[in-house]
């Protein structure tokens, strides 16, 4: 009785220690990333790193540290790959939970949550090889490394997240409000655009938001695809370089303790709050839906 | 010593090399025949840049630095006060080739204006001779050798903000292959394929040191040795302090007759007699 006790009090503090732990990691990245980050902030005016001037650290004469070009590449693919991934991935996740039948759906699912199992290199290679050549065809550029690119190969990667959550969300949507509608004589289009998609809109948003965090993130597959120049993209057809590929790249040969090290932290903290953001925003939303669901 | 005592086994010795993409798949098939020869010796080897292969000496990370540019007199002082010594050992030479897709229609360019080109000052491949279109530029990251030893020797200045910045010398060529107005810079071991033919879809541009002079192609082995093509430049390796031990045999083997064949098989070029282990020591013992 005495040893059972000694187990059940064992394993209530092991786990409550690992839900302290991940808090802690997080806190400490956070911490880490703060501290050194801001440093930064002692020797480039915060205006100056979030001007339009040329992110160019190791510059032949005077280096220079602007963020603007770089923040603006990864707005421009995030935001890309949503165009693609939303309208993709909510159709997807209304024609699996909805339309298909059981056995197409069985085959589906899975084969959407594997797309997230191909490694990003992979993904990047043939952003070079394949969207690359094909987009240069297509609108006439001379080369495919480009933002929309970058855009389209992020949209493949944050679909998983958009169609698994999406269809979490149809599925959270109560039997009996579809049941009245088809009662009042509605037919299958009207049920689930007027019905069906109201009532999870929340969790579709949700969906959304986590694509967005995942795009965000991303590093590989836009280091290898967009090109890396660190001109001011003026369009989709621009070759950009991302906040994440600049830490990518860059980390790897900088001596610490320099500015231009610390401007890195920088950077990466940006980009931890723009995630940061995104996913909390995501959370809320999931969780005034689950509320609501009771 | 433990490890001799305890075990009845001939203790594997292990060595890591490090840096260079110009480099690595040289230094790769250098180690494999020097472990061919030398059993119970493990090397193995990583690139990353010269910048990262510096990076991991001075932090004790690594054996050897593979390096395709010379190493700042910062460096040197940077490492010293972390109490490492850095020795340079030139073990091959490599040149530096200009390709661009053939559609760009031209063959020849003089050093000032491939760095006009570069630096963005020329954006039209008519300015130089060639068919009208955007000039597209290719070149690695700040973390490559190749990257400043460019800037240094032709650019001058700034590279163009337009520049591509690619992941590595495959994907430049990969890129310029793919793209009408495309012009990069690669190692000359990358040119060739293994089977000593070229790649198809490139064009090597030859080099002239201005426009009076006349131009020479990478691809001439003579214009090469006897210092014509303008962009050739040794190859280091950096270690700790003078090589000692199994360190000091590997630096020996790749200077070795049978070394020198496998660089040159490999598209390098053999380090001279008067060209090798040159330790710079008015900069090391400042």
């Amino acid at each position: 009785m005495r040893r059972r006790l000694f187990w059940d009090r064992f394993f209530e503090k092991s786990f409550s220690l690992s839900a302290v732990l991940a808090v802690l990691i997080l806190g400490g990245i956070f911490g880490m990333l703060l501290y050194n980050g801001l440093r930064a902030f002692g020797s480039i005016a915060p205006g100056y790193f979030f001007s339009l001037a040329e992110w160019n650290p190791a510059a032949y004469t005077a280096p220079s540290y602007g963020i603007g070009a770089m923040l603006t590449g990864t707005v421009l693919t995030t935001l890309g790959a949503m165009v693609f991934a939303v309208p993709v991935g909510i159709g997807m996740a209304f024609f699996v939970s909805e339309i298909a039948p059981p056995r197409a759906r069985a085959m589906l699912k899975p084969a959407v949550e594997m797309l997230a199992a191909v490694p990003s290199v992979v993904v990047g290679f043939l952003g070079i090889v394949l969207v690359g050549p094909f987009l240069a065809g297509l609108f006439h550029l001379p080369n495919g490394l480009n933002a929309l690119n970058g855009a389209i190969l992020l949209a493949v990667m944050a679909l998983p997240a958009v169609v698994t959550v999406a269809d979490d969300a149809i599925h959270a949507v109560p039997h009996t409000y579809k049941e009245a509608s088809y009662a009042l004589g509605a037919n299958r289009w009207e049920t689930l655009v007027r019905v069906t998609l109201p009532s999870c809109y929340s969790g579709i948003l949700a969906a959304v938001m986590l694509g967005m965090g995942r795009a965000i993130g991303e590093t590989m597959t836009v280091l290898m695809a967009t090109g890396n120049a660190t001109a001011f993209p003026n369009g989709f057809f621009d070759p950009v370089r991302t906040i994440t590929a600049t830490v990518a790249i860059e980390m790897g040969e900088v001596p610490a303790g320099t500015p231009h090290y610390f401007s890195l932290f920088a950077c990466a903290l940006v980009l931890f709050l723009l995630t940061l953001i995104v996913n909390v925003l995501a959370e809320r939303i999931t969780s005034n839906l689950r509320k609501r669901g009771q | 010593m433990m490890a001799a005592t305890c075990v009845q086994q001939h203790p594997v010795e292990r060595i890591t090399v490090k840096g260079s993409d110009t480099e690595v798949n040289l230094v790769l098939q250098l180690a494999e025949a020097f472990m061919e020869r030398h059993s119970g010796v493990s090397l193995s080897i990583a690139g990353g840049g010269s910048g990262v292969g510096i990076a991991a000496l001075m932090n004790g990370k690594t054996d050897i630095a593979n390096s395709s540019r010379e190493v700042s007199l910062a460096e040197i002082d940077f490492a010293r006060r972390q109490g490492v010594h850095i020795v340079p050992t030139i073990f091959a030479a490599d040149a530096i080739v200009v390709v661009t897709n053939p559609a760009v229609g031209m063959d020849s360019l003089t050093v000032a204006q491939l760095g006009n080109i570069f630096s963005g000052d020329i954006q039209d491949w008519a300015a130089v001779g060639g068919k009208p279109g955007a000039v597209s530029l290719y070149g690695r990251q700040s973390n490559s050798g190749t990257f400043l030893y460019f800037r240094e020797k032709i650019v001058g200045r700034d590279f163009s903000p337009t520049l591509k910045q690619m992941n590595g010398t495959a994907q430049i060529i990969e890129a310029i292959k793919n793209d009408k107005g495309g012009i990069g810079y690669v190692g000359l071991g990358y040119v060739a394929r293994p089977d000593g033919a070229l790649h198809a879809g490139l064009r090597v541009i030859r080099l002239k040191a201005d426009a009076t002079s006349p131009s020479y192609s990478p691809l001439d082995t003579a214009a090469l040795t006897n210092g014509n093509y303008p962009l050739l430049r040794p190859l280091y390796q950096l270690t700790n302090g003078i090589p000692e031990g199994v360190v000091k045999q590997f630096l020996q083997f790749e200077q070795s007759a049978l070394g020198q064949k496998i660089i040159v098989e490999n598209g390098y070029l053999a380090a001279g007699p008067g060209f090798i282990a040159q330790d710079k020591p008015s900069q090391t013992e400042r």
